[in-house]
């Protein structure tokens, strides 16, 4: 698989920039994320990996060990555990705490369903282990219209008992949408009553992410708002690099500004599937399964990883002044939406993917090649009234007895 | 500094990389780069030298050079990655 046109493997000269080693890549990632399992007492609609369901090839408890005594040979010294929602795993802290005992900490994303006052106690005593907790409208109206109904109760609960339990830093995590983008101030307001720091992150059109992106992601007016707001917050709100696509509208923000897809970033799934980051869970971006070598020989050797370290040529991008600033914006953006990968962002600032989007063709749009959604009812089920939700990809989804990739009628 | 004794600060964790180190501190989550191999092996060798002066002779760092590495190290010092080494 080529993402571009085949070009000869270089090797940095001395002097080189820092962000081109990374172009390069690194002997093992900076920021991994493992994502261990594909259920979730939720359903958002918004949700990167289609999570809902247990997948029955998931990790075994020694299988997750092994990974994490790889991750402290490669000296991976921190993990961002997500999933699903990860502490659903009966075997979530022993996880952790095998982690921690083997120098690699960790940082769990949460929705704060299971953050109860005495594992907050446990928490606040245990160190190299952050929480971030979901939430994504400052009030209950936007939050739960995307999460689900008692998801905004849950996470204010879970950082009120965060911070009672004198644990520091917990991060509260907000995917910037069309509907939280005014709410801004008001989410900095509750990490600071909560002594949390903010951390906002870019809705992606991955997994079930790609029925609603349309719906959700900023508008081209609220992109600059943000960009302006994250200007004048600095180092004191996190964003994971998320927006360097924003760049383009003059100063870069704080972070590495690039793609580090397979280059200083990858994501490792709950049945051990590498991926080349957290936004591209499809086959396209699949490097390979830690159950074949291990997880170091798919992030050395992968010809996916290769690629992704070799010169990336902007394609029409190269020609916008804008270029330099942010590289042609997030790979996964362009999959998902259907872009060429080698043209702008869906949200380029410059205006630049609109005629393109405008003429990506429905049913031109990668079909997901996995979905681990619930089927039947959730009890705190979002109500969008205006989001429709992807139909079942196959029978095989519902159960491993059932025939794979059948169309199934609509609806 | 380049007459006193310094060391690794415990809590940080070295990682070699083609363009040097990553320095990864564990209590502050801070993650810093060496962009220079021989600013990796200053580093590396603080710990067994008597001063910060003989770990960049140790390290083979021409005294035409040392403006530089000193001005690194006293980052690293104000990041908390080096810390002065007691008895």
């Amino acid at each position: 698989m080529t993402l571009a046109p085949e070009r000869p493997a270089t090797t940095p000269a001395p002097g080189t920039r820092l962000v081109e080693h990374f172009e390069h890549g690194l002997d093992a990632p900076i920021c991994l994320t493992w994502e261990l399992t594909y259920a979730c007492n939720l359903a958002c609609v918004h949700c990167l990996s289609s999570s809902g369901r247990r997948d029955p090839r998931e990790l075994t408890t020694q299988e997750c060990f092994s990974l994490v005594e790889e991750f402290q040979r490669m000296k991976v010294f921190y993990v961002n555990i997500g999933g699903g929602e990860p502490t659903v795993r009966p075997d979530f802290w022993e996880i952790v705490d095998h982690a921690v005992a083997h120098d690699v900490g960790v940082k769990f994303s949460t929705n704060g369903f299971r953050i109860t006052p005495e594992r907050a106690a446990r928490l606040a005593a245990t160190d190299y282990v952050d929480v971030q907790v979901s939430l994504d409208g400052a009030t209950p109206e936007v939050n739960d219209a995307v999460r689900g109904a008692g998801t905004y109760d849950a996470a204010l609960r879970a950082l009120r008992n965060l911070r009672d339990a004198g644990m520091t830093d917990t991060k509260l995590s907000v995917v910037c949408t069309r509907e939280n983008i005014p709410q801004l101030d008001r989410f900095k307001e509750i990490a600071d009553e909560h002594g949390a720091v903010l951390r906002l992150t870019r809705l992606r059109p991955a997994g079930r992410g790609a029925d609603v992106w349309n719906d959700l992601h900023p508008l081209a007016e609220q992109q600059r708002v943000l960009y302006d707001w994250l200007v004048a917050h600095g180092d004191g709100v996190l964003t994971g690099d998320s927006f360097f696509h924003l760049a383009a509208f003059g100063d870069a923000l704080p972070g590495l500004n690039l793609c580090g897809a397979g280059r200083v970033v990858c994501l490792v799934d709950p049945v051990g599937d590498v991926y080349a980051c957290p936004f591209a869970i499809h086959d396209r971006f699949l490097a390979g399964n830690v159950r074949d070598a291990g997880f170091g020989s798919v992030w050395r050797d992968a010809p996916l990883f290769a690629d992704l370290r070799s010169p990336q040529t902007g394609g029409a991008c190269t020609r916008c002044s804008a270029y330099d600033a942010c590289r042609g914006g997030c790979m996964a953006a362009k999959f998902f939406t259907g872009l060429p990968l080698d043209g702008p962002d869906p949200e380029c600032v410059k205006g630049n993917a609109e005629a393109s989007l405008a003429a990506v063709a429905d049913g031109v749009r990668p079909a997901p090649s996995q979905d681990h959604s619930h089927r039947g009812p959730v009890r705190n089920a979002p109500v969008p009234v205006t989001i429709a939700r992807r139909p079942p990809a196959s029978p095989c989804d519902e159960s491993p007895l059932g025939p794979a990739r059948d169309a199934l009628p609509a609806g | 500094m380049l007459e006193q004794s310094w060391e690794l600060n415990g809590s940080v964790a070295i990682r070699p990389e083609p363009f040097g180190a990553l320095l990864y501190d564990f209590t502050s989550r801070r993650l810093t780069f060496l962009k220079d191999p021989r600013l990796v092996a200053v580093v590396e060798g603080l710990q067994a030298a008597p001063t910060v002066a003989d770990a960049l002779d140790r390290a083979g760092v021409p005294a035409a050079d040392r403006p530089g590495f000193d001005a690194a190290l006293r980052r690293l010092a104000d990041q908390r990655m080096i810390t002065r080494r007691t008895g």
